[in-house]
């Protein structure tokens, strides 16, 4: 910081003051449920000093109203913030606390033990430097602490603690912490972590956490917060790395200046150095490196500021700048392990956004290769990805991405994906790398395009999307539809469900996967035919929202239409044109939509027939009197 | 404090800034005129410099606010030419809402909580910034640096979306929300260390004055106007009292104290017995108050 004064010299004399030297540690505390993580890091605070007399009397108060440690503090409560974790005893999400020493200032992440809530685990260790990883002494290594420890390896992390707690309960036994701590040794060495030391203590007594305990005097190793202050942090690693500089935003205040502002990822820059911009390859110069106050002549790994540079290019959102001579992968499929955080499981081919750098793309996992399960660190072969599930995946994109390898660069080398429907953030990825075969497929554009075939069918083309279940009446309907607009002169065609299944589609079945499937398919070869000009109609029972917005997401605004045809689930099983409801009741076909498997209806369709129509040849009439309409409505009204 | 921790705090923030207004559709920043709006406030005129700020400030104004404050507002927006909307609950301002009368709690919900969600409301906002910091307290220790509000403005701590890296997932639908705390990883002394560093003007509220005072349930209250009513007995006698936090006049607690510079005041904090918050009543109205407030949408 440049121009900075001494301001502050005259508190020099306070304990903290020469703290520094040894910088800033982010860590983790992590581990099964009741292994006392939150009871740690209360500790942590309490014997820190970082308490203050007023939350010393609430910490009183609480421990005696809904402690769990009976006349003693409940230093647990000291981070469970939240009054539904401080009713049950238990962490739900991740706390971040600060507190400092002589040697070192500190942010804890205190994170949940329940399987329910790893995703708020592994928000915590994503920004840490290190990891103390607790085991409960009397109870051994659990499923979670192979979670987490597995968890906490992907994600990078390579200096661990293993605190061996509760040695009260265990008699202070050497023998036990032995045990334990070989065992863990054993199941961690494939995990590739750089340094990983055990130590026994109490949280509850803070026996060995600030100060030596009495009770073990065999263990003669650091003590947990000695240990804290001395791990290493590479905090220099990112800068002996190759410039990324991700673009966040254009600053162009006035005509005269265009700069490009963002955090340097990873290497430095100083004016004057020839930067390659990715994706596009362009090659330019960094002019200037501008921040309020004057101009600096270099910026390093974390520095936000605002570059100039030497060419008029095209840079926007999200590219990068990077060094000329060692550039940033580009591609638009890469290999990547993905961690699931959401209930809905992951299915290949569903579509995604992905967020990476400072660039959100259109995404789908392609491939998934396999699951790791987490108890034997085995590759199990999977379709799909549950909560909590970890998986190697190949990724395909919309446009292509700028990435390094997450172990090379894990600033430029991780994503998230998000649900299309809810916008929460649903998995977590790390790329190994690219996939070659992406840098040889370029789209081919030729020149006779969607808008020259329109032309000479003198037609809008467009679809026509019919969902509902199987015997609501969709088949008819689009077959009246059909007719009518062929007899007017219309190009027409219909792409039923059931008729497809007999070729294209030959090969799948009725699992939620191959649905998926199936829809996609049916909704790329609906494009294709809108491309060449035509009128389409689909009758699928597509019983999934995400998977029509998908299809919605391949077409222009203006071409695709949602038709409901909602009919009741009674009157569909009482019509049961082709004998299958009494069949799936008699359980001889399986996930049968709207009986064992669900349907999800549309929320604003842009037409529902149903009940409002006196007939099928109405409803007709109400479809064909809307293609009709959207064949005179101007592309701006179609658009909306 | 080292250069070196300060630059990373900064460097985190004006990242976190920028990527928020890339992502946001209409932002505001909430600007409460204390120590920590005026810093939040510093590091976004510096994101995007040489840019002006590209967005408006808010201020919901209780009507409880001291003069000292008000007029500071008041400076700063002239000085940087800042777009800085005042917002007031009208209804609540017409039937008389005040922290004497009503208690805490009321004016809080209705002058503050309910107030800025109908400011929020009003200019169809779809991103604000707040200056709240982990180091606080304990339910905002938990909150994330992006945090969703649903279309009610509330915050369910119980479903809050995975923040991994430094990857924020700012998509919302229409009438939804985000609240974004550039400073969540700053602490008090953090604050401190750079207003001095890079000196940003603060409130003079925050240093030691002979100020006219009465004790009452063992808060120090500052009598800033005519309009608190004394009880039987309190008289205004004038101490050398200072702010660690300021929020309403009746409701924020002063401490005595001779600490009437910067150094002074860092000096005072290292040796305080007491927390930040420990002068806000509106906090230990209920417990668990605060995660309560911010749920229903409370900054």
């Amino acid at each position: 910081m440049n121009k900075r004064i001494d301001a502050v010299q005259g508190a020099a004399e306070a304990p903290e003051a020469s703290a520094h030297g040894g910088g800033l540690l982010r860590f983790i505390t992590c581990g099964s449920v009741d292994d006392g993580k939150s009871t740690l890091l209360g500790r942590l605070l309490y014997d820190a000093s970082t308490l203050k007399e007023d939350q010393l009397a609430v910490l009183a108060a609480d421990s005696s109203r809904i402690g769990t440690q009976g006349s003693r503090l409940d230093f647990a409560l000291l981070v469970d913030g939240l009054a539904a974790e401080r009713e049950q005893g238990i962490t739900i999400d991740v706390a971040y606390r600060f507190f400092a020493t002589k040697r070192r200032t500190f942010i804890a992440a205190d994170t949940p033990g329940h399987e329910q809530y790893t995703r708020n685990m592994i928000t915590g260790a994503s920004t840490a430097d290190a990891a103390v990883v607790l085991i409960d002494a009397t109870k051994g290594m659990l499923k979670q602490t192979r979670r987490h420890s597995f968890l906490v390896s992907l994600v990078g992390i390579r200096n661990i603690v293993l605190a061996v707690n509760k040695m009260d309960l265990a008699g202070y036994s050497h023998e036990l912490f032995r045990d334990i701590a070989s065992q863990y040794a054993g199941f961690a060495a494939h995990l590739g972590f750089d340094s990983l030391a055990a130590i026994p203590l109490s949280a509850l007594d803070g026996d060995n956490v600030h100060t030596r305990s009495a009770s073990m005097r065999w263990y003669q190793g650091p003590t947990l917060l000695d240990w804290l202050e001395t791990v290493p942090v590479h905090d220099e690693r990112l800068r002996m790395l190759p410039l990324r500089f991700p673009v966040q935003w254009v600053n162009r205040p006035s005509p005269d200046f265009r700069g490009f502002a963002g955090t340097v990822a990873s290497g430095c820059m100083r004016p004057g150095d020839r930067v390659r911009i990715q994706p596009s390859g362009a090659e330019t110069f960094i002019k200037r490196i501008v921040r309020k106050g004057g101009d600096m002549p270099a910026a390093f790994a974390g520095d936000a500021v605002t570059v100039v540079l030497g060419d008029e290019v095209d840079v926007s959102r999200g590219d990068f700048l990077s060094a000329l001579d060692a550039p940033a992968t580009v591609a638009d499929q890469f290999e990547a392990r993905v961690v699931w955080m959401s209930d809905d499981p992951l299915y290949p081919s569903r579509p995604y956004w992905l967020k990476s750098g400072r660039r959100t793309v259109n995404a789908r996992v392609t491939r998934i290769k396999h699951r790791i399960d987490i108890n034997t660190m085995a590759s199990v072969p999977a379709t799909r990805l549950e909560l909590n599930a970890v998986g190697l995946c190949n990724i395909g994109t919309d446009q292509p991405l700028s990435f390094d390898p997450y172990e090379e660069n894990a600033a430029t080398g991780c994503f998230i994906l998000i649900d299309r429907l809810t916008n929460a953030t649903v998995g977590a990825g790390m790329i190994s790398f690219g996939l070659g075969r992406a840098q040889h497929v370029h789209p081919q554009r030729f020149t006779v395009d969607k808008a020259a075939r329109a032309a000479l069918n003198a037609q809008k083309p467009c679809l026509l999307w019919f969902t509902g279940l199987s015997g609501s009446g969709k088949s008819t309907i689009a077959n009246l539809l059909e007719q009518r607009l062929h007899h007017e002169g219309y190009r027409t065609y219909l792409l039923d469900g059931d008729n497809l299944r007999g070729g294209l589609n030959r090969d799948l079945g009725f699992t939620e996967a191959d649905r998926i499937e199936n829809v996609r398919r049916v909704a790329e070869v609906g494009r294709m035919m809108v491309d060449a000009g035509l009128i389409v109609i689909t009758t699928l029972i597509s019983p999934f929202r995400a998977d029509r917005d998908a299809a919605r997401g391949r077409f222009s605004p203006g071409e695709f239409y949602e038709v409901y045809i909602d009919t009741p689930l009674e009157v569909c099983e009482a019509r049961d044109p082709k004998g299958l409801y009494k069949k799936a009741r008699a359980g001889q076909i399986r996930n049968f939509t709207g009986l064992d498997s669900p349907y999800v209806a549309p929320e604003s369709p842009d037409i529902r027939v149903g009940m409002q129509d006196a007939s099928v040849e109405d409803a007709v009439e109400r479809l064909y009197a809307f293609v009709v309409g959207r064949q005179t409505a101007s592309d701006n009204a179609a658009a909306k | 404090m080292s250069d070196k921790h300060l630059d990373a705090l900064e460097a985190q923030s004006i990242d976190i800034l920028r990527e928020a207004y890339a992502e946001a559709e209409k932002p505001v920043m909430l600007y409460s005129i204390g120590k920590d709006s005026s810093v939040m406030l510093h590091l976004a005129i510096k994101a995007f410099y040489p840019a002006p700020l590209p967005f408006p400030l808010l201020h919901v104004d209780t009507g409880w606010k001291f003069r000292e404050m008000i007029a500071f507002r008041d400076a700063i927006a002239a000085a940087h030419r800042l777009r800085m909307i005042v917002y007031s609950n009208a209804d609540g301002v017409a039937r008389g809402i005040n922290p004497f009368t009503h208690g805490s709690s009321v004016h809080t919900a209705v002058m503050k909580t309910e107030a800025l969600r109908q400011a929020l409301a009003l200019y169809r906002f779809d991103l604000a910034f707040g200056g709240a910091r982990r180091d606080e307290e304990k339910s905002r220790a938990k909150e994330r640096i992006f945090s969703f509000r649903n279309a009610e403005h509330r915050w369910d701590p119980k479903q809050q979306r995975p923040e991994l890296w430094n990857l924020y997932n700012a998509r919302k639908h229409r009438g939804e929300s985000i609240r974004v705390f550039p400073l969540s990883n700053w602490t008090e002394l953090d604050i401190w260390h750079y207003i001095g560093a890079e000196r940003i003007p603060t409130v003079p509220l925050y240093f030691s004055a002979p100020r006219p005072v009465v004790e009452r349930d063992g808060q120090l209250i500052v009598v800033d106007d005519e309009r608190m009513p004394l009880r039987l007995h309190e008289a205004p006698q004038m101490k050398n009292v200072r702010f660690r936090t300021l929020g309403c006049y009746p409701l924020t607690g002063a401490v005595l104290s001779d600490a009437a510079t910067l150094p002074d005041v860092i000096h005072e904090m290292r040796l305080a017995r007491t927390s930040e918050r420990g002068g806000r009543l509106i906090d230990s109205d209920a417990a668990a108050s605060m995660e309560r407030k911010k749920r229903e949408g409370y900054f």
